[in-house]
């Protein structure tokens, strides 16, 4: 069974179709990057799949559970209990981070798995720690998000969506807001989660780390899946726009 | 009235009834003493009641149903746009006015803190409002994320963040309400305002004024002691 199914969506913004009928899937564990130039629908896409946009068509499923969906042009999403269901198996790392700046490191990482999945706080106290040396910020437990870099903040926002234990983590461009010395670090940290087997959803500018971690690539142009496949399917593809795009990244 | 009092100096009789018709200075501190609590008094449940109702208040003006949104709006603007003064006589007299209600007893106290209480609130509620629509979506949207609710969302992740932003903008309407409480001598309700008018009539003398002006003062500074120790305690993240 997929994990996530995204069926023909569509998504306009003011009469602008950015999303014009797209359809994927990601099964457990399988690392997915999307790639594309600006304003090609990248992150509007990957809003639409964890609903923080609604959807003007299609359907987008987890494991099978319809999660939002249109119908004869009405958008629907599952509500309550369905609702917290649904969204338990998803976490997502923003391009800014969007920590919580009046908790300090262990409260942002802590606070969701205590309050609202309501388990035992000295289990996942020792869950935020193991998370924290793995990301190489167990001195920065008491810190608070002012006080760190780019590049740690950017850590400790993954380490608090991985506290949720989701079967999928969703990356909005996690590189985007740093400068390459930072950006290594945080791909060095998403990189060696490829262990945890969780399923990915990365959309970034990063090309060779997405060659090299991906399963599979979607290169995104004008709201479609212009290119889909292995990263060197995608990579080698005699693409015109594929090709335009890779040469004026190098430059 | 001054230069009555004056004119028969000199005669014995005179200077007796100028004595005894001469408060001490004691009396007219323990006057103004009682007066000064019922001022905080009104200080203190002006709080209690606007500050709250004032959250309330923000959020039907940021309703998305129009009827709310507008009818919020228009209190707000009759709050701001007419005199506090105006407002708690019409809290007194209108009940008698309008409906012929027995307004005796206890509710001239009960007009003042509904007026003070009624007309904050609409000045807190545009101070919420301000710092509630300074959050950045990005944290409304982590916290969908993260699971939080509505409620959780509002009171555990925005509203901490907002009563930082606000602390400088809620301090200035605290120390104003301080002062405005002198307003009730509209209603002649004996705080400490009206007490010391009525002092000073009666005994021609300038000091009860004097003596006002040290206590709203020494209480603002306390005031301002106190909001700057909340925000200090609000300094330790940025």
């Amino acid at each position: 069974m997929n994990l996530l199914e995204m069926k023909h969506i569509r998504k306009s913004f003011d009469g602008l179709e950015v999303i014009r009928d797209i359809s994927l899937e990601v099964k457990k564990g399988e690392i997915l990057s999307v790639i594309g130039p600006s304003g090609s629908g990248k992150s509007t896409l990957l809003r639409c799949a964890v609903m923080l946009e609604t959807i003007d068509a299609g359907e987008i499923s987890y494991l099978g559970e319809r999660a939002a969906w249109v119908q004869d042009g009405v958008y629907h999403t599952v509500k309550g209990e369905k609702a917290r269901q649904v969204r338990s198996n998803f976490g997502l790392v923003f391009q800014n981070f969007n920590l919580f700046p009046h908790f300090s490191v262990l409260q942002n990482i802590m606070d969701a798995p205590v309050k609202n999945q309501k388990r035992p706080k000295g289990e996942v106290y020792e869950e935020a720690k193991e998370l924290l040396r793995k990301m190489g910020l167990s001195d920065k437990e008491d810190a608070y998000p002012y006080q760190l870099s780019g590049g740690q903040a950017q850590r400790v926002a993954i380490a608090r969506a991985l506290a949720l234990n989701p079967k999928i983590l969703f990356f909005d461009e996690p590189t985007s807001a740093l400068d390459p010395e930072l950006t290594g670090e945080v791909l060095r940290v998403i990189r060696s989660l490829a262990d945890l087997h969780i399923a990915m959803v990365i959309v970034t500018h990063e090309m060779n780390f997405a060659r090299e971690i991906s399963d599979e690539i979607i290169f995104m142009d004008k709201g479609v899946v212009a290119l889909q496949g292995t990263p060197d399917e995608v990579f080698e593809a005699e693409h015109g726009r594929m090709r335009e795009f890779l040469g004026k990244l190098k430059h | 009235m001054a230069e009555s009092r004056a004119e028969p100096k000199g005669t014995g009789a005179a200077l007796l009834h100028r004595m005894e018709d001469n408060m001490s200075f004691s009396v007219m501190l323990q006057q103004m003493g009682a007066g000064m609590l019922k001022s905080m008094n009104i200080f203190f449940l002006t709080l209690l009641l606007s500050l709250p109702l004032g959250l309330v208040v923000s959020f039907g003006r940021m309703a998305k149903n129009r009827v709310i949104r507008t009818l919020v709006k228009f209190y707000i603007s009759v709050m701001r746009g007419t005199p506090l003064m105006l407002q708690l006589l019409v809290w007194y007299f209108g009940p008698y006015y309008l409906f012929s209600m027995n307004i005796g007893g206890n509710y001239r106290f009960i007009a003042i803190i509904i007026g003070f209480s009624v007309n904050y609130a609409a000045y807190f509620a545009e101070i919420y409002r301000s710092g509630i629509e300074s959050m950045p979506a990005g944290q409304y949207e982590a916290a969908k994320l993260l699971g939080y609710g509505k409620a959780a969302t509002f009171f555990r992740i925005i509203l901490p963040q907002v009563i930082k932003r606000i602390l400088p903008a809620v301090t200035n309407e605290v120390i104003t309400l301080v002062k405005d409480t002198s307003l009730s001598f509209a209603l002649a309700y004996a705080e400490m305002f009206t007490i010391a008018k009525q002092i000073a009539a009666s005994q021609t003398s300038f000091v009860p004024f004097f003596v006002a002006a040290v206590f709203y003062y020494v209480f603002n500074f306390i005031v301002a002691i106190v909001m700057e120790m909340v925000e200090k305690k609000l300094s330790y993240y940025r």
